[in-house]
This record gives structure tokens, sequence and C-alpha cells, in this order.
């Protein structure tokens, strides 16, 4: 009975923290400006399905990609039997499931012991890539100590929880073999009784073992649920909403800025009553002037690092990093929420995104070329930043590279970014 | 051709890279020449046509851009133009894709999808020219036409039927590295960095062994000549259009 209380006190302390902290990320993704998402739900339903569940995009890093479905699939399924270890620990019952599923239930808990073997082998791989192989796409300007902690953090949990998971089973088959107690008959056990030789005989140390980890594993698992909103960890859930709102447009195309349309059909045409839109400023200086999608994309990347390693100025040695936008900008929108819940809502720094974050060298070095946004397996658009950034920078402060500002008023003067005369323009036709 | 009156089919976007890039404009001419020997009616803007606006809003400026973009709808929608055919991916993609938020709606492709059709309708062969039999060809993906907009097979299509040796780099399709022009950097220094975008191509292009490097894009054009000339390989490899590589074997 008061294993029960416990365990319930627990549970709700756990469900309410998590809560509170994914409130926080969702009022900080909605500091970002509006954009309608909402249309084509069809369309929309089946990119998730393809991209989010079905991982479509993992697949050119086949290595990667079966050591995450490894971990992607043993997560979800082994949830079942978290559902279990739920009911069981509110309503003070044994392996609840066992006696409705009969002869299923075996097959369950044997299906769920080769996914933990599973999820085992492929944390230590991953361990073993980021640590000892140390994969370049690891490293860079961005991956300083914490991201790199969070990493192994993420892996260690996972690899307790499992050992947990296998050794509590490999403890209650030991007892249901001694037909102790409660301890009825039920699953099968096909990699935990290949432990129970390590296990000792006596039946209230195995009890103990079993109870002991029961716990470490229910509450390890909350909290790394609460561990989630503090980490890159979080795209577990992010990732779905993420995919589901992804840009449908062909990747060439851009936003045409509505602010600007009615400017320059003002220009043209004097007579030209504007539409009333929002004006704020023209661009991105700072993370609030980015759209929810942006802010909400900064907190699902899971800085894998696929963006940068196929980045074209990343490659060749320029400070651009595709990845360090999408982290900068979560980075910068968490400090804006932290002042929030210290100051209120009104809460103002002298920082911005643009130059305390992600530098002018970086955002110039872009070729737009759409590498990282093919690349990221959840459809995570840097690029999108990179442009807003850049037109703040051109717009607001008229501040673009020199020879950019030639181009520009190349391409006013002559109609051609070169100093080419449009008198000039089919000449084509007779140099041959 | 709207003197008298009468309306083409297509309209020929020559781009300002095709039109005053001395390079480029051999492959506007053998554009021309492609749809005269089909005998496609077409016209060209000629001095009325504008940049699109595309460097300008890469890099920034969507001021600028949205200015050139109304210019360009009010010329070709005064020529009630519906179907136009570009010799740039940067063009194809923003009239194709940014200019109808604008009042811009056209038919748009790219002349190496129009080279596809062609050959499709068995219009176009590999006869008659030059002959690419067992050159060994590698194409180069444009990231405006690969990745921006999915276009990936109507290039190769147009140099499957030359019985020549074709060879994939290892980036291609949407794994395909960019040349390094793209983004407005066409017009700028590259930043700080240990090597140019397009010499790290020419790595891939090197791999690959091809003789011939296609190309769909005047700036890769000129990026990917750069890289051979850097990398002193101007006897052993040509950079080529996909359009003067289909004149050619037409004998154009």
């Amino acid at each position: 009975m008061i294993g029960q209380i416990i365990f319930i006190l627990i549970l709700a302390a756990a469900i309410w923290l998590f809560s509170k902290n994914v409130a926080k990320i969702r009022r900080n993704i909605l500091l970002g400006r509006d954009v309608d998402r909402s249309d084509n739900p069809g369309e929309r339903w089946k990119t998730m399905a393809m991209v989010a569940l079905g991982q479509s995009k993992m697949g050119k890093r086949p290595l990667a990609a079966v050591m995450h479905v490894f971990i992607y699939v043993g997560f979800v399924i082994i949830n079942i039997e978290v559902l279990e270890i739920l009911i069981d620990g509110v309503s003070g019952s044994h392996r609840i499931f066992s006696h409705p599923l009969g002869g299923l239930y075996g097959m369950l808990i044997g299906g769920f012991e080769f996914l933990a073997v599973l999820v085992l082998v492929a944390c230590v791989t991953f361990l073993i890539r980021r640590n000892i192989g140390r994969l370049k796409r690891f490293s860079g300007v961005e991956m300083t100590e914490w991201p790199r902690s969070d990493a192994n953090y993420i892996l260690i949990i996972e690899i307790l929880l499992m050992t947990a998971f296998l050794t509590m089973n490999a403890a209650d088959h030991k007892l249901q073999l001694l037909n102790y107690a409660h301890y009825i008959r039920a699953g099968s056990f096909p990699v935990s009784s290949i432990l129970s030789p390590l296990l000792p005989d006596n039946a209230a140390s195995l009890e103990m073992i079993e109870r002991g980890c029961w716990w470490f594993h229910i509450i390890g698992i909350l909290a790394f649920l609460n561990y989630l909103p503090y980490s890159k960890h979080f795209h577990i859930l992010l990732a779905f909403p993420n995919v589901y709102y992804s840009n449908l447009n062909p990747k060439g195309k851009f936003t045409n800025m509505a602010s600007v349309t009615n400017e320059v059909k003002a220009m043209l045409d004097p007579s030209f009553v504007p539409e009333p839109v929002e004006v704020t400023r023209f661009g991105a200086k700072d993370v609030t002037d980015l759209t929810w999608k942006n802010l909400m994309e900064a907190y699902t990347c899971t800085e894998c690092g696929r963006c940068t390693s196929v980045c074209p100025a990343n490659q060749t040695g320029k400070l651009l990093s595709p990845r360090k936008i999408m982290m900068d900008t979560r980075d910068r929108i968490s400090e804006i929420g932290k002042g929030i819940d210290k100051n209120g809502k009104d809460f103002k720094d002298d920082k911005t995104l643009l130059d305390n974050y992600i530098t002018r060298e970086e955002l110039w070095a872009c070729t737009t070329c759409n590498a990282c946004t093919d690349a990221c397996p959840v459809n995570i658009n840097p690029l999108e930043i990179i442009t807003e950034m850049r037109r703040y920078i051109v717009m607001e402060e008229s501040q673009a590279p020199a020879s950019l500002n030639n181009m520009f008023g190349n391409v006013e003067n002559n109609g051609a970014p070169w100093k080419y005369s449009a008198a000039d323009r089919f000449n084509w036709k007779e140099s041959h | 051709m709207a003197a008298q009156g009468k309306e083409p089919e297509i309209l020929f976007w020559v781009g300002c890279a095709g039109s005053f890039d001395e390079r480029a404009q051999r492959i506007t001419r053998d554009i021309c020449k492609i749809l005269n020997h089909v005998g496609i009616s077409f016209a060209v803007l000629g001095t009325e046509e504008n940049c699109t606006g595309d460097p300008a809003k890469r890099a920034g400026n969507e001021f600028l851009f949205q200015m050139q973009a109304m210019m360009n709808i009010q010329v070709l929608n005064g020529y009630n133009i519906k179907k136009i055919v570009t010799g740039c991916p940067h063009c194809f993609n923003t009239i194709k894709n940014e200019y109808p938020g604008l009042g811009g709606n056209y038919e748009v492709i790219h002349h190496s999808q129009l080279i596809q059709q062609l050959i499709d309708e068995g219009k176009l062969k590999a006869e008659g020219g030059e002959s690419f039999k067992g050159r060994r060809i590698t194409y180069h993906d444009p990231c405006y036409l690969g990745r921006g907009n999915d276009v990936y097979e109507a290039p190769r299509k147009a140099l499957e039927v030359l019985d020549a040796d074709l060879v994939e780099m290892k980036r291609c399709k949407s794994n395909g590295l960019c040349c390094g022009a793209g983004g407005a950097q066409m017009f700028k220094e590259p930043e700080k960095g240990n090597k140019d975008i397009n010499m790290e191509r020419m790595e891939d292009v090197l791999e690959s062994k091809a003789t011939v490097v296609a190309a769909a894009c005047p700036f890769c054009m000129t990026m990917l000549r750069d890289g051979v000339k850097g990398k002193d390989k101007e006897q052993e490899i040509q950079v080529l259009d996909i359009a003067e590589i289909t004149a050619r074997a037409n004998g154009l």
C-alpha cells in the first residue's frame, strides 16, 4: 500500500514537472511570428507518416539508420511494458497483462527482451562512434562540452534502463521457477534467462533485486522524461509535429514577403491601397523575428550534424555550420524564455541572435544550395533562418558586402547583375 | 513577332548569363538551334528582358527582387505569354515558383526538360553530328534544378541517348555538391576557408575519370571551368552544357 502511494506521488510529480516544462517550450515557440502551415492536411499526414514515423530520410547513412531503428522501435514497443508497469505500480498488481493476454504475453515479453538487446547494441555502437571513433560529424565549433555530454548522457541512461529491465526479468523469471509468492509463471525470457546464473539463488535476495530494478526502471524512465525538455533528445516528441508542419513547397521556392509586396506595388502604382499586414521589421535580427516554425525546428534539432556534413561552405573550411544556426536559435530563444520566467513577459536584454550568436561571416558563406534541408531527417530548414537574417542585414541595415551592393546596383540600373548595358542584351545573336 | 500579331508557342527566357557571358551565349545559341531544328515557334524578349531578381532575392534584397519580378511580369503578361523555357535553373526556379505569388502564372520548364520532351516525342535523336559514343561523361546537378525543384532525370535522359559511357560522381542527385555560385556567391568573393567550393567539386570530377562534365546552368559552367583550369586539366576535361551536347550530337 505504501509502495502504491509513493508510486502515485512520484508519477504525479513527474507528469506535473514535465507538463510545466513542455508548456514553457510551447510558450517560447509561440514567441515567433505567425505563419500558416494548416493547409493540405492530407499531404502533411502523409509526409509525417513517411519522414517521421517511417524514418525515410535516415537511409542515406545505413549503419546509423539501422542502429537508430533499433532504438526507435525498441523505445516505442517497450512502452507497452511501461504501461503495464504503470498499472502495476498504481494498482499494486504484478504483471497484470499476463492473465488476459495468456500465450501472447509470453511472446510480447520475449519480443521486448530481444528489442532491449538491440537497443543495447545500438547504444553501445553509438557511444563508440562518438567517443572512440570520433566521427567528424559529431565535432565542430558548436559541439561544445554540453552537447557532447548530453549525447553521452542519453545513451548511458538508455543502457542503464535496458540493463535494469533485463535484470528485473531475470530475477522475476527465477522467482517464477521457485514458485515464490505472487511471482506467477508468466512470460518467456529468452534473453534474461541467460543472465539467471549470475543472480543469487535465494528468494529474498532475488525479490530485492527484482523490486530494486523495477523501481529503478520506472523512476529512471520518469526522470528521463523530465530530462527531455533540457536535452536534444526532445526530438523524440517534436519530430512528429515538426515534420507535419514541413515546408511542402519546392525547396527552391523562397517566401515572398507580403510587407515588401505592398511597398513595391505602392511604388509602381500610387493609387494602390495596400492590404494590411503586420509590419514589424524586414527580416530577422533576433529569434522573435523568426516564425514559430523556425523556433519549433530549433527545439526539434537533435544535433546529428547531417546538415553540416553536406554543407559546401562547411566542407571547404568556412565558418558556416547549419547545425550551429539551429543550436544558436534554440539557445537564444531558451535564454529569452528564462528571462521571461524571471522578469515577466516584457523581458528585454541587449543581446540578439545576429552578432551575439550568429556572425555575418557565417550568413554570407551560404550558397543557398539546400543540401542542409535535404539532409535533415526531420525536415528542419536552416536556410530559411539564414535568408531571414540576410534580409535584415540588407533591408534594415544596408550592410551587405560591397560586392553584393555593386550587384544590386547593376540589377537596378542595367537589369543584369553585371555592368552591361541593357541595350546590349540581344547581342548574343550576332556574335557567332 | 508581337508586332505581326502572332504569339509564339513558347518564350525562351535567355537570362543574364545567357545574354552577356560569352561562354553562356554559346549555350543560348545552341538552345535556339534546337528549337529551330524541331520547328517550335519561339520568341525572346531581347532588350525587354530583365534580371529575374534571383541573385537579389537569395542575397536578402527582397525589395529589388520584387521590383524586378513585377516589371518582368508586366512585360510577360503584356505579350500574353503562357509557356516559358529558360536557359538557367535560377531563372527557372524564380519564374516558376516565386512569380505566381506576384501575379505571374506561366508554365515554366528548364531547357533540359524541353530536350527530354523532344527526345520522348521522337523529335530529337542523337544522330547526324558528333559522336559521343564510348566517351566518359558525368553530369553535375545544379542545386536549383535538382534539390530545388526535383529535376534529376531530364538532363540525364538527354545524355542517355548518346550511347556514351555515363558515370555518376560520388556526390550526385539529391546528394550533389554545389558548384559554389548559388545564393549570390557568384557576385562576391568567398568567405575565408581552406579551399574554394568548385575545387572541392573538382575532386569528384577527377575521381569519376570523366572527360566530359555535363552542366545545365551557366553559373555551374563558370565554376566548373574555373575548377578545370585550377586543376590544369583543360586538355583532358571539357565542360559542356546539356544543350551544347544535344546540338553537337545532332549536327546543329
